[in-house]
């Protein structure tokens, strides 16, 4: 095991080179609704356990389940109204289980990314061949039912190993959202070929900012405008990211909803955001951004050495 | 630490549910219908009167609500008591008050005790759900079939004997069940459940030994979510209820009846401090035109019943 990840060098939030997103707009701004699969009774893993109860432990099972019955047509609703097109984090077997919904997404030009198989598999004790394998399988999942080929990634329930990054640049996936270090994009390092960290935030999660944090639904949107104002404000220097990573079965409460959707409307009533999804940032970001990042990154290696 | 080939094997990996005990139902594909009486939104108040002894067992885990400190926990104990003396005796009045009719969700424990409780709110006319015998007393899966089954029994029989009516629905302590409860339940001829959380209307739960109705006993609503565990105010409780039933009033237009489930904790929201912001949402919701405030059993009756005229648009 190793005191750091090595996935990045220290690379401070000043005088860095300036990202410029279309239309010179302040703030890329994404929604990722995590749409994901709860199994009742999936094989143990000896480094985590999926409920906390035993066996069956249907609360909160059922509780997950809500999130896709019913909570995912309110929060898609909502989106729909706020023009924001979601980039879905995935439980690609969600395609097997639940595929009226994955069609409802594709319909809507929505994008869909790899989140794991289910969300009660991880990748703890995974080797080389089992991650492998799972990142196959989103790959030919996710084509299957949408005809897209993943972007991105968010391990399942952020679960991951020493090789996980390389393994997704390997295979061409161009962002993790893994990572929670910056507000903005930026270089990870990997064995070979190429891969950026996206904004996701952890604490703009409805699932922290409810659970952990024990937001009421007015302050969680309170919370969302606030990081808003910063991000607004700071992307008239250089272009930020904002993520509101979701779960429809914590958001998608008829008591939450409205909160929430005001706050997003404020978000896209303002002139200078580009609603957007990760492959889009991710796309922009290699094209105009990657170069000039990882030649400032060395710079400061090389005059910090 | 390597995980075996089969960790990747996916046995249930199929269109629907990883389960067979009910159908996977997109919660918007329903078809519009008004409850019988023509309404479209009915309100569910579940009262949980529950028992929670000083020495409990704590299996497989102590249900929120059990006592905290070292042996005897009197601070605990007594603090849950009030709620099945004073704090439901407050909602008593306050349902009268309003002419509501509710369910109350009873431990066994609690006929008992307090059997002079029972027959008060049944003489209101109000529905009881049996809830297990008492809080200590869960299903899981380390009991085996005869034991659980006992435990069902008890329950079943000593409401009845309390004079608890005919008790067609169930609540699990702790929402806590075993792989074989529902069978049980089946089996035992009951009507109704109410531990799954997953939908906001009743559907059909196949439990191997006959069907049951899963009714949508909120979770995140309910006045220990959201008092105790979230920490929020009085006013954000109030709040959050009120946000809640104006949204499924919108619903209800073009997507037919809803249900509001409001469960309430009398030693929670029974408090003095508390009661004033329950009695004035209560008075709010009594006071909208075409809401049915009906009993659990009300509403599984309902849903059962042959559908109804389409709600009027």
């Amino acid at each position: 095991m190793k005191s750091d990840p090595g996935l990045y060098d220290f690379w401070p939030y000043r005088d860095r080179p300036r990202i410029a997103w279309p239309n010179g707009a302040r703030v890329a701004f994404w929604v990722a609704p995590n749409i994901e699969f709860y199994e009742l009774d999936p094989p143990s893993n000896p480094q985590r356990q999926p409920w906390a109860r035993p066996y069956p432990d249907v609360m909160s099972y059922s509780h997950r389940d809500y999130g896709n019955r019913v909570g995912h047509y309110r929060m898609m609703e909502a989106m729909d109204r706020c023009g924001v097109r979601g980039s879905v984090s995935l439980s690609v077997a969600m395609c097997q289980h639940h595929p009226e919904l994955i069609r409802d997404g594709v319909d809507r030009g929505w994008e869909f990314f790899s989140h794991g198989i289910y969300n009660t598999r991880y990748s703890y004790g995974m080797d080389e061949a089992q991650e492998r394998a799972i990142i196959e399988d989103s790959i030919r999942t996710v084509r299957e039912a949408t005809g897209q080929t993943i972007a991105g990634w968010l391990a399942p329930a952020l679960t991951h190993t020493e090789r996980t990054m390389d393994l997704l640049a390997d295979y061409g996936i161009l962002y993790t959202c893994d990572l929670f270090q910056d507000d903005q994009p930026q270089p990870v390092k990997v064995a070979k070929g190429r891969l950026i960290s996206m904004p996701y935030s952890l604490e703009i999660n409805d699932v922290i900012a409810y659970g952990t944090c024990c937001a009421t639904p007015r302050a969680y949107g309170d919370m969302i405008r606030r990081q808003f104002d910063t991000l607004y404000e700071e992307g008239a220097e250089s272009g930020t990211v904002m993520c509101i990573p979701l779960h429809a079965y914590l958001v998608g409460h008829p008591h939450r909803i409205g909160p929430f959707e005001e706050a997003l409307r404020y978000i896209t009533s303002h002139e200078g955001v580009w609603v957007t999804t990760a492959r889009e940032i991710a796309e922009h970001y290699y094209a105009h951004c990657y170069d000039a990042a990882l030649a400032d990154i060395a710079r400061r290696q090389r005059s910090a050495a | 630490m390597s995980l075996p080939d089969d960790y990747l094997r996916y046995p249930h990996r199929r269109h629907g549910m990883d389960q067979d005990w009910y159908a996977w139902r997109p919660h918007f594909s329903m078809p519009a219908r008004a409850w019988p009486n023509g309404a479209r939104m009915a309100v569910w108040i579940c009262t949980s009167l529950e028992f929670f002894p000083l020495n409990p067992v704590g299996k497989p885990f102590k249900a929120p609500g059990s006592m905290v400190t070292a042996y005897p926990d009197l601070r605990h104990f007594t603090t849950r008591d009030y709620g099945n003396r004073v704090g439901a005796y407050r909602l008593l009045r306050l349902f009268d008050d309003f002419g509501l009719r509710t369910s109350f969700a009873v431990n066994s424990a609690v006929a008992a005790r307090y059997p002079q409780l029972i027959a008060d709110l049944r003489q209101d006319g109000h529905e009881v759900i049996a809830h297990g015998v008492d809080m200590d007393r869960l299903h899981h899966g380390g009991l085996d079939e005869a034991a659980e089954g006992a435990l069902v029994d008890e329950c079943l029989a000593t409401l009845r004997e309390a004079g608890a009516g005919e008790v067609r629905g169930w609540l699990s302590p702790a929402r806590c069940e075993s792989p074989r409860t529902t069978a049980l339940l089946a089996a035992r001829g009951l009507d109704y459940f109410c531990d799954f959380v997953n939908d906001e209307l009743p559907y059909e739960f196949d439990t191997g030994a006959g069907t049951l109705l899963a009714m949508p006993h909120s979770h995140e609503l309910s006045d220990r979510q959201i008092l105790v565990d979230y920490r929020h105010s009085e006013a954000e409780y109030a709040e959050q209820v009120r946000d809640q039933f104006t949204r499924l009033l919108a619903e209800s237009e073009d997507h037919g009846r809803r249900i509001l489930s409001l469960p309430l904790t009398p030693y929670i929201v029974g408090l003095p401090f508390r009661f004033g912001v329950l009695r004035e949402l209560l008075r709010g919701l009594a006071s909208q035109p075409g809401v049915w405030f009906a009993s659990g059993g009300e509403l599984a009756a309902a849903w059962r019943a042959p559908p109804a005229a389409v709600a009027d648009r």
